[in-house]
């Protein structure tokens, strides 16, 4: 594999320079974020790279545990702030912490110890990659079926309450609501599944073809993770919006939108 | 078409001192307490100014809002029923009705429209899509998909607001023949005091700390 030098990336930061430069001509308000995201980027992964050489230069479960533990805190930030509407208290983030840690976690071990057989199951060379593709993947169909249930719950606060007038238990009275947001949830791994090697190259297996690996074993490992990530985020997906909608009815079966809040 | 047949006699429907809904020190969004008790087969009116709280009080009813207090049905308090079982046998009519569906009928277990003969709906208005019927049509139509739960107390909020007066008065009339039908029990909120001489036994108008019972025939302010 060649290796990138400094001034290679610098070359490449230059074409995001060109386009912060742009959008100011056109007065996007957009430069500011785009080069700021940029060295965030840049600076991010740098550190990154630091925490993965000495995770991989000790082999712990503390250190291991440690990491997935930060991944998953800074995933369930990132779902509480792309919802317009959220839960208050601490359900907004602990909806989706906690079905991301069961659906992710459950999903990732199943694939160091059952299907690709590592020793140990938690070498971080392979488990902090996977639990990092598992979390990404999951994190965004959480955030989108989330944010489609609270928002379609609130607009849809007189059928639901209509319905439970009429005595119908919670989920009857929530379920068309219930379904849209698990299809919004589900719908991006199964398009991104559908039209694999098609129109996208997947980045793992790009990565592993770029670093040299045989493409016969990119394309299984490829086919591998996306299996994974389609389990983990429906798995994610049903959990947060099943927790999500029932936290939306209190103990007596009311409708409860006051345990939203618009962010 | 004749969809119902009148139902002998229910156990529960039995009168006794306990029976029909007693309520006891209801509080709800600062209002109350209120205690008073609709007997089986009556129809209590309600009158008062928009947004005293005639609604809430409805809903509080219905267990659709928190509220503090004590709401008995024919002797068993509403702590022992689950939320969907409570308001199955205590149905509330919100003023605006809620499709969900397309078509009318899918809004109706089995599909079939009870009361339909006795409504002056059209015989196949359950094949029709929502979106195409009258506000009018609407109204008839919630307060049947309520009859059909065949409810213990109905709590009607203006549930013939927005009818011609040929439609109020056939409603009025179906309603008050389930109330003495099945010895339900109804609440009827309306600002039409004439409409309330019609069809209620009782009329109360509400007040921040309670229900002021008006004189049966007294023109009273609404």
């Amino acid at each position: 594999m060649i290796s990138l030098s400094h001034s290679d990336l610098l070359m490449a930061f230059g074409l995001v320079g060109l386009l912060a430069l742009c959008t100011w001509r056109l007065r996007l308000g957009l430069a500011g974020q785009l080069v700021i995201a940029a060295l965030r980027t840049a600076a991010q992964l740098f550190l990154v790279g630091f925490a993965l050489k000495a995770l991989f230069a000790h082999v712990s479960l503390l250190w291991v545990g440690l990491a997935a533990t930060v991944m998953l805190l800074a995933a369930g930030r990132e779902v509480v702030s792309r919802q317009k509407r959220r839960f208050t208290g601490g359900w907004a983030f602990g909806v989706g912490a906690l079905s991301m840690a069961t659906s992710s976690f459950a999903v990732t071990i199943l694939a160091t110890t059952v299907v690709i057989g590592i020793d140990p199951w938690y070498h971080p060379q392979y488990l902090i990659p996977l639990l990092g593709m598992l979390l990404g993947n999951t994190m965004t169909g959480i955030a989108l079926s989330l944010d489609r249930l609270t928002q379609t719950a609130w607009e849809q606060r007189d059928v639901i309450e209509a319905r439970l007038a009429l005595g119908q238990e919670w989920s009857a009275a929530i379920s068309g609501v219930l379904r849209e947001s698990i299809r919004s949830g589900m719908i991006p791994i199964i398009n991104s599944m559908a039209v694999a090697g098609l129109v996208s190259l997947p980045g793992m297996m790009t990565g592993q073809i770029i670093a040299g690996s045989p493409p016969g074993e990119a394309v299984k490992y490829q086919i591998l993770i996306m299996f994974l990530i389609a389990g983990g985020t429906g798995m994610g997906v049903l959990a947060a919006v099943g927790l999500g909608a029932k936290r939306l009815f209190d103990r007596r079966v009311r409708f409860r939108p006051d345990r939203l809040k618009t962010s | 078409m004749k969809p119902e047949s009148p139902r002998g006699g229910r156990p529960w429907a039995a009168n006794g001192p306990a029976a029909g809904l007693a309520v006891r020190g209801l509080r709800f969004h600062g209002r109350g307490p209120f205690s008073f008790h609709l007997t089986p087969g009556s129809c209590v009116g309600l009158t008062g100014p928009s947004g005293v709280g005639k609604s809430l009080l409805l809903r509080a009813l219905a267990d659709l809002d928190p509220h503090e207090g004590e709401v008995i049905l024919d002797g068993r308090s509403s702590a022992v029923f689950t939320g969907p079982r409570w308001r199955q046998q205590v149905g509330y009519l919100p003023p605006v009705s809620q499709w969900w569906h397309d078509t009318v009928a899918a809004h109706f277990p089995g599909g079939a429209v009870p009361l339909l003969a006795s409504s002056g709906l059209p015989a196949d208005i359950g094949r029709r899509p929502v979106n195409r019927l009258s506000t009018g049509e609407r109204q008839r139509l919630a307060l049947l998909r309520l009859l059909g739960n065949q409810p213990r107390v109905l709590l009607l909020d203006e549930p013939t607001a927005n009818l011609d007066r040929e439609n109020v008065l056939r409603m009025e009339t179906l309603i008050l023949e389930e109330l003495h039908r099945r010895q339900a029990a109804a609440l009827w909120v309306s600002h039409d005091l004439s409409l309330l001489a019609r069809v209620a036994d009782r009329r109360f108008a509400f007040c921040d700390n309670g229900l002021q019972e008006t004189p049966a025939g007294e023109a009273g302010t609404a």
